[in-house]
């Protein structure tokens, strides 16, 4: 490939990104012009098809190192909470729960980790990466509770809501650069040039998660999610209200976290009555009670 | 005989046609695709899968698939861990056998890999990928969890760990 059609292929798939059928005019004409090969026409079609669809394009693999970063860069931030028996408390409890979501597998696997902070938060990196603050864990007074703040972060998971963060027309050049080079290992220009991709992929996941938040209606549909993976586990979705309630009374005015970046849980307990149903009772067995009360006790 | 011809059509309407029937062939798209001798995360896993080889689908019961392996084991995997499209293998990784599909699955599966992580950690060396690492050693087995259930008095209704 000559300098100037390195140029010409993503350039023409970043003009026509979104309309793949203008592109393969195009690259038809390119080829009648002998601007670029069949090869290469084929590859640049194939791209623009691939950019119309957006994040789910992006392969369990890839949403794998996404969630690593996204997690690693929230650990800069926030720091973990190096307690062993809480840790794995919330992944007997966690990993529990994930097997009983509509995606029990992802490509790694879902794993939990507390976080070092008074604030009220939680994280759901892409794949399966959940991390919970001390903060919100103390707005839990039973396993149901817990159970509930784990069953919202898998739901967020479930429904691919960090993926859909990135913004549009970020992996653009990312894909007409492995199109042209599929196959092949990155050499340095591209692995720049994918990774510049990749930086921007999880700044716009990070800004989400930390700063601006879902839309509602996301925080919505993992609350009706966690309803829906706690009935099935045999935990009463109550702990979720019971949770919401707590909440309410420690949410500071103008904190940070959850203060900043969810629904009131005042509306998100209007929002899981509706898909609730009858509550139903919690009933919290000495054995379970004993058990939470001993792995929260130093949070 | 009417009657009996009405019910046999009426059954041949409602009857699933084949193409509601499941995929002959499907992509593993997790890491380590696990095949269990039951339908269920307690059965005991046979063999393991990696990510992007095929398999073939021989029935689906509820979110499970029986398949047979390349290398001819039959058993159960979860239907999540299954896809039909077709997965673009990392650059520098073994090209795996798939099953033929039309809908291939990104382009941008050559990107984004371990290469990519490498890359990013250089460049951001305060982000803390070991906490990554430790978190991921964190697995706990299926039988655990059932004895974490029954121990705190949690009864199942449907699927999850059972």
């Amino acid at each position: 490939m000559n300098v100037r059609t390195a140029y010409l292929l993503p350039a023409l798939v970043l003009i026509l990104a979104g309309c793949s059928e203008l592109t393969k005019v195009v690259t038809s004409a390119g080829v009648a012009t002998g601007k670029i090969s069949e090869d290469q026409a084929k590859s640049v079609n194939r791209s623009a098809e691939a950019i119309e669809k957006t994040f789910q394009d992006i392969t369990p693999e890839q949403e794998y190192y996404i969630g690593r970063s996204v997690a690693a860069t929230i650990f800069a931030s926030y720091k973990p909470y190096e307690q062993a028996a809480i840790n794995q408390y919330v992944n007997l409890l966690g990993q529990t729960l994930a097997l009983a979501s509509e995606k029990p597998e992802t490509f790694g696997g879902y794993h939990f980790y507390v976080m070092d902070t008074e604030e009220i938060n939680a994280f759901a990196a892409p794949g399966g990466l959940i991390l919970v603050s001390r903060g919100l864990i103390r707005c839990c007074r039973n396993e149901d509770a817990l159970a509930a703040v784990l069953a919202h972060e898998i739901g967020h998971v479930e429904k691919l809501h960090g993926l859909k963060a990135i913004k549009k027309g970020r992996l653009t050049s990312a894909l007409t650069t492995l199109a042209v080079e599929a196959g092949k290992n990155l050499g340095g220009e591209q692995l720049a040039e994918v990774t510049k991709a990749f930086e921007g992929t999880i700044s716009d996941i990070t800004g989400t998660l930390v700063n601006s938040g879902y839309a509602r209606e996301l925080e919505f549909e993992a609350d009706a999610a966690a309803v829906r993976i706690l009935r099935k586990v045999g935990y009463s979705p109550q702990g979720l209200v019971d949770m919401l309630d707590q909440m309410q009374k420690k949410l500071k005015p103008g904190s940070h976290g959850f203060g900043a970046t969810h629904p009131t849980p005042k509306d998100r307990i209007e929002a899981v009555r509706k898909v609730m149903g009858t509550p139903g009772t919690l009933t919290d067995p000495p054995a379970r009670k004993q058990r939470f009360t001993a792995a929260v006790a130093r949070v | 005989m009417l009657r009996n011809l009405v019910i046999v059509l009426g059954l041949a309407l409602i009857a699933p046609s084949p193409a509601a029937a499941a995929p002959t062939r499907m992509n593993v798209q997790v890491q380590s695709g696990q095949v269990r001798v039951t339908p269920t995360f307690l059965g005991k896993i046979l063999v393991t899968v990696p990510y992007g080889v095929s398999v073939e689908v021989l029935k689906q019961q509820g979110d499970w698939m029986q398949v047979k392996t390349l290398q001819g084991q039959t058993g159960w995997m979860h239907k999540s861990a299954l896809t039909t499209k077709k997965i673009s293998m990392s650059a520098g990784t073994t090209t795996a056998k798939t099953g033929a599909s039309s809908d291939e699955l990104a382009l941008a599966g050559k990107g984004f890999n371990a290469q990519v992580e490498s890359e990013y950690k250089a460049k951001n060396k305060n982000l803390n990928f070991a906490a990554v690492d430790r978190m991921e050693k964190i697995k706990i087995a299926p039988p655990e969890m059932q004895t974490f259930l029954a121990a705190g008095g949690v009864k199942p209704s449907e699927g999850g760990v059972q």
